[in-house]
C-alpha cells in the first residue's frame, strides 16, 4: 500500500520534533486515558453491583407488606402489617405453588447487642433455617439456625462476619454469649463475608429464630391473631420461574387478604431479575455519560493536533515547496501530512491505553476501593478508533492546506 | 550522467515561444515577462543574467514548470506543456528537470543518502534500487563517503553538492540552477562550478540563473534579461550569432 510508504517520512518528522510531538499527543493521550478510565469506572461499578445482586441469588423473591391506606392517606411502604405467619403457612402449600421452592419468613428490627462492655446497635433478623440457602449465606464457623432452634424457640444467634468482628474482635465467637436487648443468647455460628452494602447487609446483621424475635425480643404486632412479619423471602424453583412464582404468590395472598378485583395489592413482591435490569440500565447510562465526558477531551485533543499540524505546515512551507519541485504530487503531500497526523494520534492512543491500564492497576491497589476499573476490548477499540478518527478529521485540513501551497511561494519563504 | 542525446534530429530541450507572464498584485498588473523566445539545445550550458526584477527568476520558474505562462508556448523535450494537468506537471518535473537552489533546500536532520533518494521516492523507485541510484549520484558529485552525513554536519559546498546529486539522481534532461553559488564563499563556489563544468562535459544540459558575471563566464552561452525582455544572447568566446540561439522579441 502506497500510504504505508509515508510512514518513515512521518516517523522522521515526529522524531525530528520529539518534544513538540509529545506535547501534541498529550491531548490525545489524556483523551484516550479519560475515555478508558471513565468507561472502565462505569463498567467496573456495574459489574460490582451486578455481582452483589447475583450474590444474593437470582432465584430470590422478597415479599414486603404494602402501604397502609387509612382514611385515604397512603402510608409509608411496609406500614400496613397485614403480612402474617398465616400467609407463610399458606404459601408453604407446595401443590398450589409449584414454582416456589423455599420460604423463609423474617421479622427484623434494630436492637442493641452487647458482649462485655462492647455495645452495638444492629439489625436483628428473626427467621428460619431456609433463610440461609435462599439468601446464599454460607457459614464460616459453627452452624446456621435449624428447624429445631425455631421450633424450640432457642435463644441462639448467628452473626454476620463484620458484626462478629465488632463484638468479639479476634476471639472465636462460637459458644460465647451475647446480650440482645439485655437477653442472653448463645452464638452458634458466624457467616462468611458477603461483601454486601446498604442497611440490609448480612455482614452486619444477627440472625435469631423468628418466634424469639416476634415474641420476647420485639413483641411483634398481630393481625387476625397471627404474628405479623416484616418480609418473606422466597426461593423460586429456578431463576426462569421467578415470574411464575410471583403470580402464584400474588394469587394466594390476594385471596387470603380478601382483596376485590379493583383493590391494589397490600403487599409488594420484589425480584432480583428486575433489580438486575434496573442496575444494568443505570450503569449503561452511567457508562455512556462518563464515556461522553472522555470523548469531549478526545475532541479537544484532536483540535490540538490540528493546531500543531497547521503550525507544522507553515513551518515547513519550504520543505513542501522543495518536495513539489522534485516531483511530489498533491496526493503525496496530502498523504504525508495526513499520515503524520494519524501517526501522532495513534501513538498518543497507544500511550493513552498504557496510561489507562496503569490507572486501572493503581485503582486495584487501593485497599478500600469496592470495585475495579474494567477496560473491555470494546472500549479499547472505541477509544483507539475515536483517536484515529480525530486524526483524520483534524489532520485533513492542514494536509489540504499543504497541498494548496504554491511551490514558488513555498521555496521563497525563509 | 549521460543525457538523452538524440539520434537523427533531436528536439530542443527547451523551446519557448513568445512567452509573457503577468502578475496581478492587488489592482496593479506587473509584467514580469514581455514576450520571450528562447531555444536551448541538448548539451548546452546556458546562463541567464539580469538585475533583480529583470524577470530571470520568473523565467526560471516557467522553465522549471513551477509556474505557467500567461501567454505563449513552452515545449520541454518536444512536449507542449500548456495543457498538462497539475499531476502531469509534477511528473515532468520529477523526470525531466533537476533543481538546484541558492539555499540548497535540503531537508533538516536527514542523511545525504535520503536527501538524494527523495525524487526517486516520488518516481515510485524504492528499496535497494533507490539506494544504489542515490549512492551513484553522490559518487558523481564526489560525496561517496558522506552518505550518512546530515546537512548540519557538512560544509556549504558539500550541501550544495548533495543538492546537485539530488537533482541528477532521476537522470533529468535539464539541470536548473538558481544562483547555485549565491550562498557560498568563492572557494566552495568554485568547487560547485567545477562540478557543473564536469557534468556539462558529460553532456548534461544546464541552465543557470545568476547575477554574477564571473559565474556566468563559466557557461558557454549567456542570455541577458532586462525588464522582461531578452536584451543580449551571446556565446562566450564566440561571435554573437550562432545556431540554436535566436532573439525574437
Amino acid at each position: 500500500m502506497r500510504v504505508l510508504q509515508y510512514l518513515p517520512v512521518a516517523l522522521q518528522s515526529i522524531a525530528a520534533h520529539k518534544l513538540r510531538a509529545i506535547l501534541t499527543m498529550l491531548g490525545i493521550i489524556i483523551g484516550v486515558t479519560a475515555v478508558l478510565t471513565t468507561m472502565g469506572i462505569g463498567q467496573g461499578a456495574a459489574a460490582n453491583i451486578t455481582q452483589r445482586i447475583e450474590s444474593q441469588g437470582t432465584n430470590l423473591l422478597v415479599i414486603y407488606p404494602g402501604a397502609a391506606s387509612t382514611g385515604g392517606v397512603r402510608g409509608q411502604m411496609g406500614s400496613s402489617s397485614t403480612l402474617t405467619m398465616g400467609d407463610v403457612t399458606d404459601l408453604q402449600n407446595a401443590s398450589l405453588h409449584p414454582a416456589v421452592a423455599l420460604i423463609a419468613p423474617e421479622y427484623s428490627a434494630n436492637a442493641q447487642l452487647a458482649v462485655g462492655d462492647t455495645n452495638t446497635n444492629n439489625s436483628i433478623v428473626g427467621t428460619t433455617a431456609e433463610y440461609a440457602s435462599i439468601r446464599n449465606l454460607t457459614i464460616a464457623a459453627g452452624r446456621f439456625l435449624t428447624a429445631d432452634d425455631v421450633k424450640q424457640q432457642s435463644r441462639v444467634a448467628v452473626l454476620g462476619s463484620e458484626l462478629a468482628g465488632d463484638l468479639f474482635s479476634s476471639r472465636d465467637p462460637v459458644g460465647q454469649a451475647v446480650r440482645i436487648n439485655g437477653e442472653p443468647f448463645e452464638v452458634i455460628g458466624v457467616l462468611k463475608s458477603v461483601g454486601g452494602f446498604g442497611p440490609n447487609n448480612p455482614d452486619t446483621q444477627a440472625f435469631v429464630p423468628i418466634p424469639v424475635a416476634q415474641g420476647r425480643l420485639f413483641n411483634a404486632s398481630r393481625y387476625r391473631g397471627e404474628y405479623t412479619v416484616t418480609g418473606i423471602s422466597i426461593g423460586a424453583a429456578s431463576s426462569d420461574r421467578t415470574n411464575a412464582a410471583k403470580l402464584e404468590i400474588e394469587a394466594t395472598l390476594r385471596l387470603r387478604h380478601g382483596l376485590r378485583a379493583d383493590q391494589d395489592n397490600d403487599f409488594r413482591i420484589f425480584d432480583q431479575a428486575s433489580l438486575l435490569e434496573t442496575a444494568a440500565d443505570v450503569s449503561q447510562v452511567l457508562t455512556i455519560f462518563l464515556g461522553a465526558i472522555g470523548a469531549v477531551s478526545l475532541v479537544v485533543g484532536g483540535i490540538g493536533i490540528m493546531n500543531i499540524m497547521l503550525v507544522s505546515v507553515t513551518e515547513r512551507t519550504r520543505e513542501i515547496g522543495l518536495r513539489k519541485a522534485v516531483g511530489a504530487q498533491d496526493s503525496d503531500i496530502l498523504f504525508q501530512f495526513l499520515v503524520e497526523a494519524l501517526l501522532l494520534c495513534f501513538l498518543g492512543g497507544i500511550v493513552g491505553v498504557g496510561l489507562a491500564y496503569a490507572v486501572a492497576f493503581l485503582f486495584s491497589r487501593i485497599p478500600a476501593s469496592t470495585f475495579n476499573v474494567v477496560i473491555t476490548p470494546d472500549s479499547l477499540l472505541l477509544a483507539l478508533g475515536f483517536s484515529l478518527l480525530s486524526g483524520v478529521i483534524f489532520g485533513i485540513y492542514p494536509a489540504l492546506r499543504a497541498t494548496q501551497l504554491d511551490p514558488i511561494q513555498a521555496l521563497r519563504s525563509e | 550522467m549521460i543525457p538523452q542525446t538524440g539520434d537523427g534530429v533531436p528536439a530542443p530541450v527547451v523551446q519557448i515561444e513568445n512567452v509573457t507572464k503577468v502578475y496581478q498584485m492587488g489592482t496593479v498588473q506587473v509584467h514580469a515577462l514581455r514576450g520571450i523566445s528562447l531555444t536551448v539545445q541538448a548539451g548546452e550550458y546556458l546562463a541567464i543574467m539580469g538585475a533583480s526584477g529583470s524577470g530571470k527568476s520568473t523565467l526560471m520558474h516557467l522553465i522549471g514548470l513551477l509556474d505557467r505562462p500567461t501567454s505563449g508556448t513552452y515545449r520541454i523535450q518536444g512536449t507542449e506543456t500548456g495543457q498538462l494537468s497539475r499531476s502531469r506537471l509534477a511528473h515532468v518535473r520529477n523526470r525531466e528537470i533537476g533543481f538546484v537552489f541558492q539555499q540548497f533546500n535540503l531537508l533538516p536532520r536527514v542523511s545525504a543518502l535520503r536527501q538524494v533518494e527523495l525524487p526517486l521516492f516520488y518516481a515510485g523507485i524504492t528499496g535497494r534500487r533507490s539506494r544504489e541510484m542515490a549512492e551513484e549520484a553522490l559518487a558523481v558529485v564526489g560525496l561517496a563517503d558522506r552518505t550518512r552525513h546530515r546537512p548540519d554536519e557538512m560544509s556549504g559546498g558539500q550541501q550544495q553538492r548533495v543538492a546537485i546529486a539530488r537533482a541528477l539522481v532521476n537522470r533529468p534532461s535539464l539541470l536548473l540552477a538558481d544562483e547555485p553559488t549565491g550562498a557560498l564563499d568563492s572557494r566552495t563556489g568554485a568547487e560547485v562550478l567545477d562540478l557543473l563544468d564536469r557534468l556539462r562535459a558529460q553532456g548534461l544540459t544546464i541552465i543557470m540563473v545568476t547575477h554574477d558575471p564571473n559565474v556566468a563566464r563559466r557557461a558557454e552561452r549567456v542570455v541577458t534579461l532586462s525588464d522582461g525582455r531578452i536584451v543580449a544572447d551571446r556565446r562566450n568566446g564566440e561571435p554573437a550569432s550562432s545556431e540554436g540561439a535566436e532573439v525574437k522579441a
